[in-house]
């Protein structure tokens, strides 16, 4: 069954915080992955790839370059899910 | 007439002897972040590099091989004449043609040994033992010598954030020959040509000689999608190599991957559920990504700090440019 966006930002965030140790509640729609939670390249593929694995979903490499922001992954990932 | 005849050599294999050169100098972070408008710290973070070493003007690819090859023949206790052939798995030789292989046969004194390049990158030294390994079981060659060598600083720009910054200089060599007992488990290799351009030269050479202020090419990686390659779709190989092999994780006595970056090597352990009793080989944190040269670099040195995993397995996967990869399950000498 498909996961709604809360659901979405709810399992994304959780995988935020065990890749990096960033406190849940900082992690919000409206932060960059870069420039607010100082995410480098390669915790973020592997959030990504958590993030497939969790949600049933293809990520592939060149859409990780547009998901700039925690709100832009958690569109794409629950449009994808459909 | 006569039929024809075919050989057969002996049916095991193992690697009876490694040797290893690094570059002669020590560069630091330091030396590399300005340009990148880096830091120390910033790099050991990412890639956990603390120094590569590089070799000075004087010292060329071929010298590295060389170093690396006369450790590994005399560890091996055999004589220079028992080498049947010899490969060497670059990027870095300065010419198309001839290859290294064969001035490193002759600089050895183990010519008219067959000798060659093979061009596959970080997986080349692996590719160079399952040829190895194949060349002996089927008679071709009594005992091979397989050497992984690169002078990387040739390739590298400095202003470059991608790759360049990792690279490292150095020869790593193995001996390998007949054996009693099964050494050299089957080889796991492959290729992904749909991700030709994710890690490799900037442009062709014709295309750097006709634009002659656009300089040498230079060596270049597309780090996010190599990174979740050489991770995910590398953990499923080496899976692979350890079931073909009939070895579980617990039977290692060590792990030895291409050392392209310390974050690629901890998920790796990570994927692949490594108990704590495994070695895991670390040895770009001072010694940089040397490419073709890093798995028997890691493994020379592994050996020198832990004696006693003489005679245990190691898992070795090397994986790089082509997208090319391969691994197999090894004696340790």
């Amino acid at each position: 069954m498909a996961h709604t966006t809360e659901e979405v930002l709810a399992g994304l965030t959780e995988l935020v915080t065990d890749e990096t140790g960033i406190a849940a509640d900082q992690v919000s729609l409206e932060k960059s992955f870069t420039d607010d939670l100082d995410i480098d390249s390669i915790s973020m593929m592997t959030i990504v790839v958590n993030a497939e694995e969790k949600f049933d979903v293809k990520i592939p490499d060149d859409e990780v370059k547009n998901l700039t922001t925690v709100g832009e992954a958690v569109e794409f990932i629950t449009k994808a899910q459909a | 007439m006569s039929p024809l005849r075919q050989s057969t050599g002996s049916p095991y294999t193992r690697i009876l002897g490694l040797g290893a050169a690094r570059g002669d100098t020590a560069v630091s972070n330091d030396e590399v972040a300005g340009p990148i408008d880096s830091s120390d710290e910033w790099i050991r973070q990412r890639t956990g590099v603390i120094e590569r070493k590089r070799s000075s003007a004087h010292e060329g690819v071929i010298d590295l091989a060389e170093r690396a090859a006369k450790e590994a023949q005399e560890k091996s206790g055999i004589s220079p004449s028992d080498i049947g052939a010899v490969i060497v798995a670059t990027i870095s030789n300065p010419v198309q043609t001839p290859s290294l292989a064969s001035l490193l046969a002759h600089r050895i004194g183990v010519a008219p040994a067959a000798a060659y390049d093979i061009s596959a990158a970080c997986a080349g030294y692996t590719y160079g033992i399952a040829q190895a390994d194949a060349l002996i079981r089927s008679g071709a060659a009594s005992h091979v010598l397989v050497v992984g060598a690169e002078k990387l600083s040739e390739l590298v720009e400095p202003t470059d954030r991608s790759i360049s910054f990792l690279l490292g200089d150095g020869a790593g060599a193995a001996v390998v020959g007949p054996s009693d007992t099964i050494g050299i488990g089957p080889t796991i290799w492959g290729s992904d040509g749909s991700k030709w351009d994710a890690v490799g030269m900037n442009k062709p050479l014709k295309a750097a000689f006709e634009d002659r202020e656009g300089g040498y090419p230079t060596l270049r990686q597309d780090g996010q999608a190599v990174f979740r390659w050489a991770v995910w779709e590398m953990a499923k190989v080496a899976k692979e190599a350890l079931e073909v092999s009939g070895v579980s994780v617990e039977e290692l006595t060590a792990f030895v991957p291409h050392q392209a970056n310390m974050r690629i090597i901890d998920e790796f352990a990570k994927q692949l559920g490594l108990p704590e009793s495994v070695l895991i080989a670390r040895d770009i944190e001072t010694t940089g990504n040397t490419s073709a040269a890093s798995i028997p670099l890691a493994m020379h040195r592994l050996l020198e700090e832990h004696p006693g995993a003489s005679g245990g397995l190691a898992l070795q996967i090397g994986f790089g440019a082509g997208l090319v990869f391969g691994a197999q399950v090894v004696t340790l000498p």
